[in-house]
C-alpha cells in the first residue's frame, strides 16, 4: 500500500470524526459510519496506525471508533 | 415499450391553455353540449368538443392574444361576432361557429393575410404541415382581390444565423405567438414585435441583433409555436416533413423533458417537446431539442476494439471476439488476482435496466461489491443526507409543485444553465409574484433577469454553505420563527431542541459568522425571516450543495431547514435536489453504489441480501465495496486490475486527473463501454461500442422519481443495445442470462425492489410516467412525499458544525475556484461538442473578477495560467462582475482545458463526493498551454490510433478523427 493511500485513509477518518464529533457518542457514530461504507480491506490497511505510539496522525475520536472496530471484527472472527 | 411508432401529424392544440378546476360549466357548441372549468375559453371548449374553429394567433402553449380574429364566433344573446380566444365560457352559453356571417367575416381576415405572403406553398418547406395554410383551407379562400402588386413584405432577407433553425420575416402573419412563447414560456424575453402596422416584424433583439447575436437561448418555443414556416428547424428544410413519431424521454439534464421524436424512415427530423410530458409541459432547451446530432457524428465508433497495451493501436475485432477476450480477461484476472480486483462503473446517462444489469454482473458475476456510479462525483450526498434526515435518498416534490410556492431559495444552482426547462417553470412562478432568495458565489442569471430579480442573494464565500445555512437557522429558531406545531407532529422533538440549542449559540449567529461567509448579516437576518414567514418555502439545490467536503452537512442543513419551518410533505415546499444527469436518481435507486442494493438497502441486511440471493442463485458479499476514488487507489496499490465503465469519463470528470490516470494506467483491464473513444479510453484495453438514447429501450427517472419511457427510434448504430452487450459479457462469463426485452429486467427490479414494487413496461405505457414509491401503499405513486409523515418516521434534525475544508487560499494560491456548467454544454461536452451547441461556447473560459484582473494585469481573451496545489493547466480569461473579488469560476465541458487536474482530491466527509467546488487558485498571464498539457494530448493522440482491419498484421495505423 502506498503512503498516499495511508494517507488518505487517515485524512478520510479524521475528517468523519470532525463532523461527527458533536455527537452524544460520536465514537459509536463513527464506528457505524466507517463499517457501513468503507470496504474490509480499507479497514485493515488503516489498522497499523493504531498501533503506532504517540502518533498523532488519526484523531483520538477516530483512534478509539477503528480500534473499536477492529476489536469487533476480532471477536467475529 | 417498443418503438410505438405512429404516422406524424401534429400534435393537437386547443387554442388557450387549460384551465385547473372542475369542470362545471356547461354550454353548447354547434349544438354540441360540453362541460369545462370556469374561466375556460370558448375556442378551448369548442375544440374539446369536437370542432375546430380557425385560429392564427392562439395556441395552447401561450395566454390569448386576441389579435387575429380569425376565431370570431356567434353567441346567442351577445351582440357581434366576439373572438372565441378571449371569452370566457358561461353557464347555458349557446356557441355558433360555422355560419355564414363568420365564413364571409374569416375570409376577410385570411384574404388580407395571404396578400401579403409568399404563394409558394408547393415549394414551402411548411408545405401540408402549415397551420397558415390549413386555416386558409378551413375558411375556404379562393381569391385573394386585392392583388399582389404594392408594398409587401416579400423581399425580406432570411436570419439564417442560428445554427439550429431559420427565421423568415417574408412568411411571417406578425401572429406574435413567437414573441409570447419566449417571454410566457422560456421567460428570456428576447423576441420583440418592432415597428408599427405594415412595418411589424419579429425582431430578435435590437435592430443590429441577429438571432445568433441576441438574448435567444435557443429552446426552440417560438419555432414550436410558429404557425407558418417562419421560423422553422433547418433539418426540416434539409430532409423534409416527418413521416412517423415516437414519443421518448430526453437523455440530457435531471428534468427528463418528454419529447416526440419525430422521423423519416431511420433519420430523426426533428425532437419535439411533447405538450403531455409531465416534467417540461411541452416545453424545451436547445440541448433536448436540438443536440441529439451526435448520435451520427463521424467520430462514433461503432465496432468493438481491443489491444494488449494501451501504448498499441486499438485493433477493431468482432463483437464475438471482444466479448470472448473481455471475459477471458475477467476470469484471468479474478483467479490471479482475487474478485476483489475487479469492479464497474454504472452510468448516469444510461437507462434504469441497463444500471441495473452493470451492478448485477458485479455483484452476481464479478462476485464483489466494487460497484460504484457516477453520482459518486455529484448527488451521493443527497442520499445521504436526505435518507438520515427523511428516510428517502430522493426529493421530495414534483416539478409541478413549484406553482404553489411562495419563496423559492436556490442554493448552489443554476437552473437556468442546469436545469432550463424548469428553471422556466420556476420563472414563470416568480413572475406571478412568488419570494427569491439565491444563495450563490456567483450571480447567476436567477439572480437578476428580466422580469425577475432576487429579493436577497448571499454571495457566499466558497466552502461556507454549512455555516451560511446554520445562520438562517439560528435567525428563525433565536426569533421564535420555528413552526413548533409542525414539529412536534413529525419530528423528533428531542433531537430539534438539541440541533435548536446548537444553532442558537452565538457563535452560528449571522453577525459572527459574516467574516467567514462574506454574507452581510442582515441580508441573511432579511432571506431568514422571508423563508420563515412568507408563506409555502421551497428549496432547490445543486452541485453547489454537494460538491464540498461538507456536501453531506449542507444537504442535512437544508432538510433542517425544510423541518424547522414546516416545509415538507405538501405542494408548494420540500427539498429539491436538481439532479444533473437524465438518470442520476434512476441509477442510485438501482444499487449503483457499493454499499447498497437496489431501493437503498445496504449490503449487509441479510433479508435484503436473502432476496437477491434466491432470484440470481448466488451469495451475495455482505460487505461494502470500494467506491470509485478508493478503487483508484487500490489500483495504485496494485490491489485493483479490472475495471468495467459504463457511459462514464472518469478522466475526464474526476477530480485530480493525474490521479485517475495513474490509477487507470496500473490496471490490466480496462473495459469502456461509450459512445466515442473518450479520454478515459486512452488508457483502456477494451472498447465496447455503446448505443444512443435513441437506439434503445428502458426507462430513466428524473429529479422527482418520475421513471419515464425511453423507447427506440432507430436500430442501434454499433449492432446492440447497451443491457444486451452486458448480457454479452454476463453469458460470457457464466451467467444465464436470458432477457429479451428490458420490460424483463424492469419485472426483476420490481420483483426486487419494494418501492418499484408495481412498476411495469404496460403501465408506463399506458400511464406515460410513474413517481417512486409505486407499491401497494401508494399504488397511483407519489408525486409528493412524506405526506403524512417522514418516511423514517420521526423527521430528524442533525446537528451540522461548520468545519472548514482543509482547501485554503494562502499567499501562493490567494483566489478560490469553483466550477460550474453552461446552458449549451452538458457534462464533459462529449455529447455536445460534437453538435453546434459549440457555436455558443467553444472552450472554458475563467471568469475574473475585475478587481484581480487588473491586479494581474489580465483582460478578457488574455491566456493565463491557473495553478493549484494538484496541478496546472492554461486557458482563457473573461474579466466579470458576475464573480466576487477573490473568486473564480470555470466550467469542464472542453477535455483540452484539463479543469480537473486543478481540482483537488478533498471531498465530502460522509460519501467521498469530490470537492469541486473549492479549490485554492493562482491566476497568472501565460503564452500558452502547459508542458502537462501538451504530453497529455500527444498520449491521448497516440492512445486513440486504430489500426486498419486489412493491414493488422503489420499494425499499420491511422489516426482517427479526433
Amino acid at each position: 500500500m502506498s503512503a498516499h493511500t495511508l494517507d488518505k485513509l487517515i485524512m478520510m477518518a479524521n475528517q468523519i470524526a470532525r463532523n461527527l464529533t458533536h455527537e452524544a457518542d460520536p465514537v459509536t457514530m463513527i464506528a457505524d459510519h466507517i463499517k457501513a461504507f468503507w470496504s474490509p480491506r480499507m479497514i485493515q490497511q488503516i489498522t497499523p496506525v493504531l498501533s503506532e505510539t504517540g502518533s498523532a496522525r488519526l484523531d483520538p475520536v477516530a483512534h478509539a471508533a477503528l480500534s473499536r472496530l477492529v476489536s469487533q471484527s476480532a471477536h467475529a472472527t | 415499450m417498443d418503438t410505438e411508432s405512429a404516422p406524424y401529424r401534429p400534435q393537437p392544440d386547443l387554442g388557450t391553455p387549460a384551465v385547473a378546476g372542475a369542470a362545471t360549466v356547461t354550454l353548447s357548441i354547434d349544438g354540441r353540449e360540453v362541460s369545462v372549468a370556469p374561466g375556460t375559453t370558448v375556442m378551448r371548449a369548442a375544440a374539446l368538443s369536437g370542432g375546430s374553429i380557425p385560429k392564427l394567433c392562439a395556441t395552447d402553449s401561450v395566454k390569448q392574444f386576441g389579435s387575429c380574429r380569425l376565431c370570431l364566433v356567434e353567441i346567442d344573446g351577445m351582440r357581434g361576432t366576439p373572438a372565441s380566444c378571449t371569452t370566457p365560457v358561461a353557464e347555458g352559453m349557446q356557441v355558433h361557429t360555422q355560419t355564414k356571417r363568420l365564413e364571409k367575416l374569416r375570409r376577410g381576415v385570411m384574404e388580407l393575410y395571404i396578400s401579403d405572403h409568399p404563394l409558394d406553398c408547393l415549394t414551402c418547406s411548411a408545405n401540408n404541415d402549415c397551420e397558415l395554410q390549413d386555416q386558409a383551407a378551413a375558411v375556404g379562400l379562393r381569391d385573394v382581390r386585392y392583388g399582389y402588386e404594392g408594398a409587401n413584405n416579400l423581399a425580406q432577407p432570411m436570419d439564417i444565423s442560428n445554427p439550429y433553425f431559420d427565421f423568415d420575416p417574408s412568411k411571417c402573419i406578425v401572429c406574435s405567438r413567437c414573441v409570447r412563447a419566449c417571454d410566457e414560456v422560456q421567460g428570456t424575453l428576447a423576441l420583440t414585435i418592432e415597428g408599427r402596422g405594415f412595418d411589424s416584424k419579429v425582431s430578435a433583439g435590437l435592430a443590429s441583433d441577429s438571432f445568433l447575436s441576441s438574448e435567444c437561448v435557443s429552446c426552440g418555443a417560438c419555432v414550436s409555436a410558429c404557425p407558418t414556416a417562419t421560423l422553422q428547424e433547418k433539418a426540416v428544410k434539409e430532409i423534409g416533413k416527418p413521416e412517423r413519431s415516437v414519443v421518448t424521454t430526453c437523455a440530457y439534464c435531471g428534468v427528463g423533458c418528454t419529447f416526440r421524436a419525430e422521423m423519416r424512415g431511420e433519420e430523426v427530423v426533428r425532437m419535439v417537446p411533447w405538450k403531455d410530458g409531465k416534467a417540461n409541459r411541452g416545453h424545451s432547451c436547445v440541448k433536448g431539442r436540438f443536440a441529439w446530432g451526435y448520435a451520427q457524428h463521424q467520430e462514433r465508433v461503432l465496432s468493438p476494439m481491443i489491444r494488449s497495451s494501451i501504448d498499441e493501436p486499438w485493433q477493431e475485432v468482432s463483437w464475438e471476439v471482444a466479448i470472448a477476450h473481455t471475459a477471458s480477461e475477467l476470469k484471468r484476472i479474478s483467479a490471479k488476482y482475487g474478485r476483489n480486483a475487479l469492479g464497474g462503473i454504472t452510468s448516469s446517462r444510461c437507462t434504469n435496466e441497463e444500471t441495473f444489469l452493470v451492478q448485477k454482473l458485479v455483484r452476481a458475476g464479478f462476485g464483489t461489491n466494487n460497484v460504484d456510479t457516477c453520482a459518486r462525483v455529484c448527488h451521493s450526498p443527497t442520499g445521504y443526507g436526505l435518507k438520515t434526515t427523511f428516510g428517502t435518498s430522493a426529493g421530495t416534490q414534483d416539478f409541478d409543485s413549484v406553482e404553489d410556492s411562495d419563496v423559492i431559495l436556490v442554493i448552489g444552482a443554476n437552473p437556468t444553465d442546469g436545469h432550463p426547462v424548469f428553471a422556466s417553470r420556476m420563472k414563470r412562478r416568480l413572475r406571478k409574484g412568488a419570494k427569491l432568495i439565491v444563495i450563490d458565489p456567483r450571480r447567476t442569471d436567477l439572480v437578476r433577469s428580466p422580469h425577475i430579480e432576487a429579493d436577497f442573494h448571499l454571495p457566499l464565500r466558497p466552502g461556507t454553505n454549512v455555516a451560511v445555512l446554520t445562520a438562517l437557522a439560528h435567525v428563525i429558531v433565536t426569533e421564535g420563527l420555528a413552526d413548533e406545531a409542525f414539529i412536534r407532529e413529525r419530528c423528533d422533538w428531542e433531537e430539534f431542541s438539541h440541533w435548536a440549542e446548537f444553532v442558537s449559540l452565538e457563535r452560528n449567529s449571522p453577525e459572527f459568522l459574516e467574516p467567514v461567509t462574506g454574507v452581510p448579516a442582515s441580508d441573511l437576518r432579511g432571506a431568514a425571516k422571508l423563508f420563515a414567514t412568507g408563506g409555502n418555502g421551497a428549496i432547490y439545490y445543486g452541485l453547489g450543495v454537494t460538491e464540498h467536503s461538507q456536501g453531506s452537512s449542507t444537504v442535512m442543513a437544508i432538510a433542517n431547514l425544510a423541518m424547522a419551518t414546516g416545509n415538507v410533505g405538501r405542494r408548494g415546499v420540500g427539498v429539491n435536489p436538481l439532479r444533473g444527469q437524465n438518470n442520476v436518481q434512476g441509477a442510485c435507486d438501482m444499487g449503483s453504489f457499493p454499499h447498497e442494493l437496489s431501493g437503498y438497502r445496504h449490503v449487509s441486511d441479510p433479508i435484503a441480501r436473502a432476496l437477491f440471493e434466491a432470484e440470481w442463485g448466488v451469495p451475495i458479499d455482505p460487505e461494502p465495496g470500494l467506491r470509485i476514488p478508493n478503487m483508484l487507489d487500490a489500483a495504485t496499490d496494485g490491489l485493483f486490475k479490472a475495471i468495467y465503465i459504463q457511459g462514464e469519463d472518469i478522466l475526464q470528470s474526476d477530480p485530480d486527473t493525474k490521479h485517475v490516470a495513474a490509477g487507470l494506467a496500473a490496471m490490466e483491464c480496462v473495459i469502456v463501454h461509450d459512445l466515442f473513444l473518450n479520454e478515459t479510453a486512452s488508457y483502456a484495453h477494451v472498447f465496447l461500442p455503446g448505443s444512443t438514447f435513441l437506439e434503445k429501450n428502458g426507462t430513466f427517472t428524473n429529479a422527482e422519481r418520475r421513471i419515464q419511457p425511453v423507447r427506440k427510434v432507430m436500430e442501434p448504430r454499433n449492432g446492440y443495445e447497451d443491457w444486451q452487450v452486458t448480457q454479452l459479457m454476463a453469458q460470457a462469463m457464466g451467467l444465464e442470462w436470458n432477457y429479451t426485452h428490458p420490460r424483463e429486467i424492469m419485472d426483476e427490479i420490481a420483483r426486487l425492489t419494494p418501492t418499484f414494487a408495481g412498476v411495469s413496461f404496460a403501465r408506463l405505457d399506458a400511464e406515460g410516467s410513474l413517481q417512486w414509491p409505486v407499491n401497494d401503499g401508494a399504488p397511483d405513486g407519489s408525486p409528493i412525499m412524506h405526506v403524512d409523515g417522514f418516511v423514517r418516521g420521526k423527521g430528524k434534525f442533525v446537528v451540522t458544525d461548520y468545519v472548514p475544508t482543509d482547501e485554503r487560499t494562502g499567499p501562493r494560491f490567494p483566489l478560490l475556484l469553483t466550477t460550474g456548467r453552461i446552458l449549451s454544454h452538458y457534462n464533459v461536452g462529449a455529447q455536445t461538442r460534437r453538435t453546434a451547441n459549440v457555436v455558443w461556447h467553444p472552450e472554458d473560459l475563467l471568469e475574473i473578477h475585475p478587481t484581480d484582473a487588473e491586479n494581474r494585469g489580465l483582460k478578457s481573451g488574455d491566456w493565463v495560467r491557473l495553478a493549484s496545489r494538484a496541478g496546472e493547466t492554461t486557458l482563457r480569461v473573461t474579466v466579470t462582475d458576475r464573480v466576487a473579488p477573490g473568486v473564480v469560476y470555470t466550467t469542464f465541458h472542453h477535455p483540452v482545458t484539463q479543469a480537473n487536474v486543478i481540482t483537488t482530491d478533498y471531498s465530502d466527509w460522509a460519501t467521498n463526493c469530490p470537492e469541486y467546488k473549492v479549490t485554492a487558485v493562482q491566476v497568472t498571464p501565460s503564452n500558452g498551454p502547459t508542458d502537462w498539457q501538451e504530453k497529455y494530448e500527444a498520449q491521448a493522440t497516440r492512445s486513440r490510433r486504430i489500426a486498419g482491419p486489412q493491414n493488422a498484421g503489420q499494425r499499420g495505423a491511422m489516426e482517427p478523427a479526433e
